[in-house]
């Protein structure tokens, strides 16, 4: 069944309730205010907690909270890919309406991390900034990536889908594929040892890409009845 | 040509201005503070309030005790004031407890201290065992180094130690012995990392010096921090402490010193030996493969604003014992 078709007679299984109710702008709007400072929260948190207690995120407070926002950037990203699958599995068609929030948080969250690294750690010195772009893989395809979403997040409001036409805007959006890749080939690089955290990224990422295969989505669609 | 001559070091104003050493003030030397808060600390366990309060510093405290020494008014360092002792007991890189800067505060509690012996053997004439606390009755004072990590963080610490030439001598070193290499403990059972199932290192846990290098009287064998003996976490009961070196080459929880004819080859040299080679003198020009170590953020600071110095600031002290080599080459 198809996720836009009227509810058949049946009982309604709980995904079915959930498409319904979210074909109610009012419950939307309430679901996505909740969802707003979900996003946000995580953003604020770190250096709310410094300002409240110097000595609260450790030694290294800089370091905690350029990953804080790294990790979040990476997670929201992942939450982004995630909607897809989950609505061809959950058959929930309006799960699409909190995409863009959680992309634009995602890219929010980045935006942050970078602004943390040119300043933290960089201390704004430009010849020494590009020199780490030139130099450092880790930081040359972080910062592709940025580059990337920020394309992305250019784009995003439904006025440029308008301008650019469907086809071309959704080839645009594509770009989170290679952008997320990067993200985690930039996290991998960036740890000295112990690769576990990256590679559970990875593996979350190369499931969410999988889900896309033309080979993986009808079965994914199958498993809702 | 080499990068670097001797004629650098000593000319650079900055060097020479970081090497007078003024005296700080008192308050500045000692954080009161951070004592005051320890001793609050050490009388409420005895009320039995810290073990609801604050389980695991109270834990790791109580293995901790005072340890009087000589403050060597040589070794203070040239402005700042040393880091808060919660910092520097809290954010450590010791792989053994796990990959984290929290895991060792938190894990390092297990491994046992006491009794604790060194062997030290090799190129030697009277290779021996010694007992930690034959270590404690040697010429022990207090020194404020600069702590640089290769990570580009730093730190100000009061150490307490002995320099590593008086444990030289109680074993007499031949004139074969060229290197020394010192090695951690490694006990699966009381270290979590060690039973990791991927190991991040190749254990135990080893890095050396050049005998010249070792014998420096910079060069200390730590016993204690902050005017106690020494935290787990830091390298309990005895470590390694080479100022003008990046942190990793002070091995922790020294368990075997060796003189050797031939260079050896450390734990982190072994695991990536183009971003960490034996040597690790403190180099601003010279970057690590994955970062700048032009600047440094001397934590807490948010921003690394602090410009690191040739052998992190002891150039005058030891750019001799380097002199005429290629300090980019022999990183």
């Amino acid at each position: 069944m198809d996720a836009v078709s009227p509810p058949s007679k049946a009982p309604f299984s709980l995904t079915q309730r959930l498409d319904e109710a979210l074909k109610q702008p009012k419950l939307v709007r309430v679901l996505k205010l909740m969802l707003f400072v979900a996003c946000l929260w995580p953003m604020v948190e770190p250096p709310l907690h410094l300002y409240l207690d110097p000595l609260a995120l450790g030694a290294n407070p800089a370091e905690h909270i350029i990953r804080d926002w790294g990790d979040w950037a990476l997670q929201l990203l992942l939450l982004t890919l995630l909607v897809t699958p989950l609505r061809l599995w959950l058959g929930v068609g309006g799960l699409l309406r909190f995409r863009r929030m959680l992309g634009l948080f995602a890219f929010a969250a980045l935006c942050l991390h970078v602004l943390a690294y040119l300043g933290f750690d960089r201390f704004f010195i430009w010849d020494e900034i590009w020199a780490d772009l030139l130099k450092r893989p880790f930081i040359t395809l972080g910062m592709i990536g940025f580059v990337l979403l920020l394309a992305l997040a250019l784009t995003s409001s439904r006025a440029m889908v308008l301008r650019l036409g469907g086809a071309l805007w959704t080839r645009i959006h594509k770009l989170i594929y290679p952008a997320a890749i990067l993200a985690v080939i930039h996290y991998w690089l960036m740890v000295k040892r112990d690769v576990t955290e990256p590679l559970l990224y990875a593996c979350l990422l190369f499931m969410l890409l999988a889900a896309r295969l033309p080979q993986v989505r009808p079965w994914l669609k199958k498993r809702r009845s | 040509m080499s990068d670097f001559s001797k004629h650098d070091a000593i000319q650079s104003p900055r060097l020479i201005k970081s090497l007078r050493y003024p005296v700080p003030a008192g308050s500045e030397i000692t954080p009161e503070a951070v004592y005051l808060n320890r001793r609050a600390l050490l009388g409420m366990m005895g009320a039995g309030l810290a073990s609801v309060a604050l389980p695991e510093e109270s834990k790791a405290a109580s293995k901790i005790e005072p340890l009087a020494a000589q403050k060597n008014a040589k070794f203070l360092p040239p402005s700042d004031p040393p880091t808060d002792i919660k910092l520097a007991t809290s954010y450590n890189n010791y792989y053994e407890f796990g990959t984290s800067k929290s895991a060792p505060a938190r894990e390092a509690e297990s491994l046992t201290v006491r009794p604790w012996t060194v062997e030290v053997t090799g190129e030697v004439m009277k290779p021996r065992r010694i007992d930690l606390e034959e270590l404690m009755r040697l010429q022990l004072e207090e020194r404020i180094y600069r702590f640089r990590c290769v990570e580009a963080w730093s730190m100000v610490v009061p150490w307490i130690g002995f320099e590593f030439r008086q444990l030289a001598a109680l074993v007499e070193p031949t004139s074969k012995a060229k290197y020394v290499r010192f090695t951690t403990v490694a006990r699966p059972e009381e270290m979590s990392g060690l039973r990791a199932k991927l190991p991040s290192l190749d254990w135990p846990y080893t890095d050396g010096l050049r005998m010249d290098e070792a014998m420096h009287p910079l060069t200390l064998m730590v016993v204690g921090m902050y005017g106690q003996t020494l935290p787990n976490q830091n390298g309990a009961p005895l470590r390694l402490m080479v100022p003008w070196k990046y942190g990793f080459k002070n091995v922790k929880s020294i368990v075997k010193i060796e003189f050797l004819e031939k260079q050896p080859e450390g734990s982190w040299t072994k695991a990536a030996s183009n971003e960490y080679g034996f040597y690790s003198n403190v180099n601003p020009q010279v970057d690590h493969p994955r970062w700048s170590q032009k600047r440094e953020r001397l934590l807490p600071a948010l921003f690394a604003s602090r410009e690191t110095e040739l052998f992190n600031g002891y150039g005058e002290q030891v750019a001799s014992l380097y002199a005429g080599m290629n300090l980019r080459f022999n990183y």
